[in-house]
């Protein structure tokens, strides 16, 4: 009896149409607004690259050791440096990081020693040739300056 | 002459994919269709092959662990803690207790993810178009969770070799608690929403039946064996990771069809909580790595190491020859085994019902093609 009464009404449709009709209410409502808004991330996001520089005598921070060019599965760092005669230490000419096979595992950020090289929350770094993600030294110092679109 | 030209009746011959909304990917079925029946179906793979295992022939074994993440890519967390298991024990390492427990933690969460995904993409497939946002919109919280902790929302990366890389954020408990206390009132929302709904009970029910004995034939695992009758989990059947500590059940239902799939999957979700929730009350403190050398040269010998991930038996068999690269590294991938009885359900079937039986296998293509 009851089976035909749940099958005439259709209760259990009505029981899945109540919650989507629950659902209704803008407290449940999750869209990220996200070219208007800026999404909130997290502290530890793996986005785009950046070498640091010390910001106190705004030299970098990267000793040139290759660390993180051995440790990249892609090995997508290439890092160029110069014996200085007088400091007897390296200084870098070059750094290159190719943002187009990089894959954010984070492994060259693990294996800096001197935390020069960190990703970052910055995750707008879309390019419109393949040579755009081939990010230089300053580009790398700089970060990604995205273009900012206003009504 | 022959004046009467008899209507011509022929098998028929469809491509399903590669590009279909409902296969979940890059899978090319060919279907031979008498009328509506289903005689002989054809699966072609490949079409997301990047050869997992040959790059990993060619990076050393840290190195190696980002690629995992890219196999199973929804469930990226599982994938790393069965290759980390294997590694570690190939160099007789084992990891600390507080990174064990956190390790459960996440897999369970992603198993959660895991299954998610699959019940609002699967209830899509067959009609029910609201189930998709509700579970993306749960599956967001876990991402979140997985955001905070490693910077990464999919391809998660959260685990190394030895144990973890990052220590736990200040907000963490509290996250998870919050999604656990949410999550499960959102589970009986679900249940409301399709469980005694009459369409999915008529779409599911009956359809691509495989019997448990079919299952251990065809090598199946995870929800599917399950679904069959057998409480078969790795979990609880070789014990790894700390999982012998915990309290949960293996759900099984014996219909073995596509209704019983869905119904463990969703009654999986309710046991990963538990752990969840035991988890969280025990994590204990300490060092969250092993002592594990810079450069890591595991002695030579073999290994397999197998786990339950959300898709089943999730394993790695690593060859080492003494040197930085594993000499082999071979996948046993979950659904790439799963998907090898597809024929045997689909074949008699409908080709509607095609759809739902490809849906409760829950295959990830970049998992089968590696």
């Amino acid at each position: 009896m009851l089976e035909t009464i749940k099958r005439i009404f259709l209760l259990d449709l009505l029981q899945g149409l109540w919650v989507t009709f629950k659902m209704q209410r803008t407290s449940n409502i999750t869209t990220e607004e996200y070219p208007k808004e800026i999404p909130k991330i997290g502290e530890r996001y793996r986005g785009a690259p950046r070498l640091n520089i010390n910001p106190d005598n705004s030299e970098t921070l990267c000793i040139g050791c290759d660390l993180c060019a051995k440790a990249c599965p892609e090995n997508l760092i290439v890092v160029g440096t110069e014996r200085n005669k007088e400091t007897r230490r390296l200084d870098l000419t070059y750094f290159t990081y190719d943002l187009s096979r990089c894959m954010f595992c984070g492994l060259c950020e693990d294996a800096c020693p001197v935390d020069a090289l960190e990703l970052t929350q910055d995750f707008e770094m879309a390019s419109y040739t393949r040579e755009g993600l081939i990010w230089d030294r300053q580009m790398l110092e700089e970060g990604p300056r995205p273009t900012k679109y206003t009504r | 002459m022959e004046s009467v030209n008899h209507l011509e009746t022929s098998e028929m011959v469809l491509n399903m994919g590669p590009q279909h909304p409902s296969t979940h990917g890059v899978l090319r079925l060919v279907l031979k269709l008498d009328g509506e029946r289903v005689k002989a179906v054809e699966c072609v793979i490949g079409y997301l092959h990047r050869g997992v295992e040959k790059i990993g022939e060619n990076r050393t074994y840290t190195q190696f662990a980002p690629y995992v993440d890219r196999m199973d890519y929804i469930s990226a967390v599982s994938n790393g803690l069965g290759y980390c298991l294997a590694v570690e024990g190939l160099i007789g390492v084992e990891a600390p207790p507080r990174a064990q427990i956190v390790r459960v933690i996440f897999a369970e969460l992603n198993r959660i993810a895991s299954h998610l995904l699959w019940l609002g993409t699967s209830a899509l497939d067959l009609g029910a178009m609201t189930a998709l946002f509700y579970c993306l919109r749960e599956r967001e919280e876990v991402l979140k969770i997985f955001e905070n902790y490693c910077g990464a929302r999919l391809t998660t990366h959260a685990f190394r070799i030895g144990g973890l890389q990052y220590e736990l954020h200040d907000t963490f408990e509290a996250e998870t608690r919050a999604f656990s206390e949410m999550f499960k009132k959102r589970l009986d929302e679900y249940d409301q929403l399709l469980t005694n709904n009459p369409i999915w009970i008529e779409r599911l029910k009956g359809v691509g039946i495989l019997t448990a004995e079919e299952c251990k034939s065809w090598g199946v695992s995870g929800p599917m064996i399950r679904a069959a009758g057998l409480a078969w989990d790795l979990r609880k059947a070789q014990p790894y990771s700390g999982y012998d500590q915990f309290d949960f059940d293996i759900p099984t239902r014996q219909g073995a069809d596509s209704y019983d799939r869905y119904l463990v999957r969703i009654d999986e979700m309710r046991q990963s909580l538990r752990i969840i929730d035991q988890a969280l009350e025990k994590i204990p403190s300490g060092a969250i790595m092993a002592k594990v050398p810079k450069v890591l040269k595991p002695p030579p010998g073999e290994v397999y190491v197998s786990i339950e991930a959300p898709k089943g038996e999730l394993g790695y068999y690593i060859v080492s020859d003494g040197s930085l690269h594993p000499y082999r590294l071979r996948v046993r991938p979950p659904s790439f085994i799963n998907l090898a009885s597809l024929e045997k359900m689909a074949v008699g079937a409908l080709v509607a019902d095609v759809v739902a039986i490809i849906g409760t296998i829950d295959i990830v293509l970049g998992e089968v093609d590696r």
